[in-house]
């Protein structure tokens, strides 16, 4: 940029800086010669550093300044100096003295002191008492002030660089109670560079465009003006966009996903009764899973009601000897109360389950997913939370296969950025083929364990369909793909909502 | 899910060769079972609650071998017929009523073989058995015992004897009390008068199930001859789990003898058949397998085939349809051996209207610049009820581990409010909303819960009043084109006089207003803050109408 840009691109804040810079190089002078206020010269002053006109250094002094005594005395003057102002014009005892001038008898005592130490006054017995009248050395003090009244007066002064005389000054004045104090102050002082004082001789006040405002288009005046040209480069202030949740938005990218290939979204409660959430999966009632320490159970209400009867006495068969299923059951006696009792669901599954129930012949064949939260009973930590989400999928088609369910699964994590998936066996109660799947962490290099899937027992299908059809399923879990994108290296931050992290975090790009 | 240890010199030595290591993991996984630890010596494999045959390392070692063809033929145990009886006692009826017995003899129980024995029985306990509520399994060195044996109930002070491992000569009531065995599952009789007892001819205790067998039947390592009882509250259960363990001794090397135990003969370790149709196989698999294909896979599984049926050994509890045959055949055949096939079906995609709605809400949201918030659905009563000084009925859980989070929010603004309050120290304003789930007792649904979905919006700024949240409700129910009316509220969260409910046909739709100070105290906010909650499925209703 050549010295012409630079002068054109000068705000009027730099421009007066840069005046007030050739007299004198004192941040507090330029702030009062150049009449703007210490932010708006603090601004020019950083502007002109970006753009190597100034250097600025700052130090730490220790400065010697008025107490809170000493700026009281500042303004009403130092006490033996009205305490000789007093006895002027004759000579007075300390009552009368003390009516005259409001001065505590300590300031009294210390006042007596300096002033007989300088020979300025003359203390003489009498009947009512002492009384004291000022001599010549008191009239000259009067005249032409005492030291530590200059003293006081000259502060601040830089505690290392007083002469001999201030010196003894602040030392008399330490003496005495919170006159003066010592302070360490950052003090800056602006310098001109060589360019910058090549541009401070150049005539800076020619008046500059700021601000295009709507009267200057309209009169035209900017025709006869230069616009100041900014730095185009100059950093400026931060600002945030209205955003979906990150999470959201990575829930948003799977659906489309699914919808894409021709699924249909299911939705349901996230509070079941343990009959859709357990027993019409064929999970036994006394499995593992339906303790306590595993499910959250409703307490306020407890029970659910079960409306369809036919289905629960289907379901109560299957589980006690298979009903017509062709499988020998679980071989125990079935209790409905256990199926009544509320649980937060464990899975996404029951959605599933109420669905396929509600499906008629003709609906047949026919896809549906669902993404949604689960629940689980555990103390949270980086590793576990007790909300999860789960992705959850059927495919209900007499023709479907093992081999069908294997491509979905793979063409989905392909999506989702994992070209590497592993199928292998895995159990669930409500499955037959059961499959675990791990995919391929490029980043880390390493497995990683993301989900369940197979094709739904005929102990599950029949009971709720009326015939035992392939119906391939799958429910996938989705916080760690998620903390993975995002780089979260604790699961707790999916719902921390710390807002700089909501506002600052990368946007979902697949 | 269990896990057993398993030490890799004995498992070469039970499999009769050295497998490398990567072969070895590798068919680990995909037989069904999983890696989960591995030291220099030492395997720890998880395995899946359905094959508890396999909690035993000699089990493990079984179906291992078949899997990896090492062994061509599945194992057949044969019985012997003992002699010996077990007479059952109708007073057990009412405390713990199954039991079944077996003879293991020749069993050679050196090195790793007692470690293996003891190790299976345990996990047997913890999961089949239901930490041995279900299932509890006594093993007894034999020569000490005198036959017939007797199975009864009596009460708790009438009997005494030395507990396995102890000195002390305790009545049953103490072992409860003072043994660890006995403090562990006491629980388990807890409402029981009288306790189970196994006692032989000359009234020696051999075992008082499910807590602790007597001294004078322990087991060591030089034990030869081991006699095997199980008890329990279901008798399926009883059975498959004497079956688990004499299959177990008989790998050691032992000889099964029956039991007449009450007037069965125990163990019964008849394979069962299940009918296997090869287009039902092939048509679930996509693949076109012929029977000879079927029976060199099954035998992989350590499963006969006759032509028509699957021959299952009595130790493979897990089969209880042609599906789980099926699997076997799945897995014989190598999950990894599945090309992925797409279907040609075709079906049409379509999005829940109601997630295509809140979704245009949430973009309304985001382009008057709020940020979506995302919350847990349980929440602490001091938040949705103290905090914010209102009243309002709740749904609990029972057994939450966490004391705080213990009911399910029943509105939504506390939790965004939450949010305002720890993130004071982030640049204002704050602008914020979520849509989502609230939870409201109600005795018409079949949950008795009624679940909404709620959209709650917050800003917290100096400048933050009435107006600017109500410019929010406005353009929404404009962009949506949804009429509303408001009417004065005594809301207690909010300052009196700045609260109002919003309508929609005349019904209560939600509220809004300016917190409180009050409330702002409570949770220690310094801003202001103006905000709202509103049904969006009620919302919805209008808006969708509309089309």
């Amino acid at each position: 940029m050549n010295t012409a840009e630079i002068i054109d691109g000068l705000h009027a804040y730099e421009r007066k800086t840069l005046s007030a810079l050739k007299d004198t190089s004192n941040f507090d002078e330029i702030v009062s010669k150049t009449g703007l206020k210490e932010v708006q010269v603090m601004r020019a002053v950083q502007w002109l550093q970006n753009k190597g006109l100034v250097t600025i250094k700052e130090e730490l002094k220790e400065l010697v300044i008025p107490d809170s005594n000493g700026k009281l005395y500042l303004r009403q003057r130092l006490p033996e100096r009205r305490f000789l102002e007093a006895i002027k014009e004759g000579p007075l005892t300390v009552s009368a003295l003390k009516s005259k001038i409001k001065l505590s008898d300590q300031e009294v005592e210390v006042c007596i002191g300096i002033l007989r130490k300088k020979l300025a006054i003359e203390i003489s017995k009498k009947p009512k008492g002492l009384e004291f009248s000022i001599t010549g050395n008191g009239k000259e003090i009067l005249e032409s002030g005492s030291l530590e009244e200059q003293f006081l007066n000259r502060l601040p002064l830089e505690f290392l660089s007083m002469g001999r005389e201030d010196r003894f000054c602040y030392d008399e004045m330490k003496k005495r109670s919170r006159i003066v104090k010592n302070e360490m102050v950052k003090t800056r002082t602006v310098l001109l560079t060589e360019l910058g004082s090549e541009i401070a001789g150049y005539d800076l006040t020619k008046d500059n465009l700021e601000t295009l405002t709507p009267e200057i288009i309209k009169s035209g005046s900017w025709q006869f003006k230069k616009f100041r040209r900014y730095d185009v480069k100059a950093p400026v202030p931060k600002i945030y966009y209205g955003r979906r949740h990150f999470v959201n938005e990575t829930i948003d990218y799977i659906k489309r996903i699914w919808l894409d290939l021709g699924f249909k979204e299911m939705e349901g409660n996230l509070i079941q009764s343990s009959f859709w959430n357990f027993d019409a999966l064929f999970t036994p009632q006394d499995h593992p899973a339906r303790e306590l320490q595993d499910t959250f159970f409703i307490s306020n209400p407890d029970k659910a009601k079960l409306s369809d009867e036919n289905l629960v006495k289907r379901v109560a068969k299957t589980h006690e000897n298979g009903w017509t299923t062709g499988s020998k059951g679980w071989r125990y006696h079935w209790d409905p109360e256990e199926a009544r009792k509320l649980v937060l669901r464990t899975h996404t599954t029951p959605l599933s389950a109420k669905t396929i129930a509600s499906l008629k012949q003709e609906d047949l064949p026919a896809k549906f997913f669902a993404v949604g939260r689960c629940f689980r009973n555990e103390t949270q930590d980086w590793s576990h939370l007790f909300e999860f989400y789960q992705v959850e999928g059927i495919i209900v088609d007499p023709n479907a296969n093992f081999k069908n369910l294997i491509g979905y699964l793979k063409l989905f994590y392909r999506k989702m950025g994992y070209d590497k998936v592993k199928i292998r066996p895995g159990y669930f109660p409500y499955t037959e083929m059961s499959a675990e799947i791990d995919v391929y962490d490029k980043e880390h290099g390493k497995w990683m364990e993301l989900g369940g899937a197979g094709i739904f027992r005929p102990e599950v299908v029949k009971p709720l369909l009326g015939r035992d059809i392939p119906v391939l399923a799958w429910g996938l879990g989705l916080s760690r793909i998620i903390s993975q994108y995002y780089g979260l290296n604790d699961l707790r931050k999916l719902h921390s909502n710390d807002l700089k992290e909501l506002r600052e975090v990368r946007a979902w790009l697949k | 899910m269990p896990t057993i240890n398993i030490k890799k010199k004995y498992l070469f030595k039970l499999l009769g060769k050295k497998i490398p290591e990567s072969v070895l993991l590798d068919r680990i996984s995909m037989m069904g079972t999983a890696l989960e630890g591995e030291t220099k010596d030492e395997l720890v494999i998880e395995l899946f609650p359905n094959r508890p045959d396999m909690l035993s390392v000699e089990g493990f070692a079984r179906g291992l071998s078949c899997f990896m063809g090492i062994r061509r033929n599945p194992p057949s145990y044969s019985i012997k017929k003992s002699g010996l009886k077990v007479k059952i006692d109708p007073s057990v009826k009412k405390v713990r009523p199954f039991i079944k017995c077996g003879l293991v003899k020749n069993v050679n129980l050196k090195d790793e073989a007692i470690k293996s024995l003891m190790q299976v029985q345990e996990k047997l306990h913890q999961t089949h058995g239901r930490k041995r509520k279900r299932v509890a399994i006594g093993v007894h060195d034999f020569d000490k015992m005198k036959f017939p044996l007797l199975y009864k109930a009596v009460p708790p002070d009438s009997c005494s004897f030395v507990p396995l491992g102890d000195r002390r000569r305790l009545t049953l009531e103490q072992i409860l009390k003072k043994s660890q065995k006995g403090q562990q599952y006491a629980w388990i009789l807890e409402e029981a008068k009288n306790y189970p007892l196994l006692v032989d001819a000359d009234e020696n205790v051999m075992s008082f199930p499910p807590v602790i067998n007597g001294e004078l039947t322990a087991v060591t390592e030089k034990t030869r001859n081991i006699f095997v009882d199980v008890t329990g509250t279901d008798e399926l259960a009883v059975g498959q789990a004497l079956t688990i363990i004499v299959t177990t001794l008989a790998d050691m090397g032992g000889k099964i003898y029956s039991v007449r135990t009450g007037n069965q003969l125990t163990p019964n370790l008849a394979p069962s058949k299940i009918p296997v149709k090869l287009n039902y196989v092939n048509s679930l698999l996509g693949l076109s397998l012929k029977k000879s294909a079927l029976k060199r896979l099954l035998a992989k599984m350590g499963l006969g085939y006759n032509g028509k049926n699957a021959i299952i050994p009595a130790y493979r509890v897990d089969m209880i349809h042609p599906i789980d045959v099926v699997e076997d055949i799945a897995i014989a055949y190598g999950y990894e051996n599945f090309e992925p096939v797409l279907p040609t079906i075709s079906t049409i995609g379509e999005e829940s209207k109601s997630e295509v709605f809140y979704r245009h809400v949430s973009e309304i949201m985001a382009g008057l610049g709020f940020l979506e918030t995302s919350t847990f659905h349980l929440a602490s009563y001091s938040d949705i009820k103290t905090k914010m000084n209102h009243k309002i009925s709740y749904v609990e859980i029972a057994n939450s581990v966490s004391s705080e989070y213990y009911i399910l929010r029943p509105w939504l603004l506390p939790l965004q409010i939450k949010i305002l309050a720890e993130n004071k120290t982030r640049e204002f304003p704050h602008r914020i909303f979520e849509i989502g789930t609230i939870f409201l007792p109600d005795a018409g649904e079949e949950t008795k819960i009624l679940e909404r979905k709620s959209i709650a919006v917050a800003i917290a700024d100096k400048a933050s009043d009435f107006t600017k949240i109500k410019q929010v409700l406005d353009v929404i129910m404009s962009a949506l084109r949804v009429k509303y009316s408001m009417a004065e509220s005594d809301h207690p969260s909010f300052i009196p006089g700045r609260a109002a409910s919003v309508l929609i046909n005349g019904k209560k739709a939600g509220y809004i207003g300016e917190l409180s100070p009050a409330v702002l105290s409570n949770w220690q906010l310094e801003t202001p803050v103006c905000c709202m909650e509103l049904d969006i499925d009620a919302i919805r209703a209008i808006a969708q109408k509309q089309g």
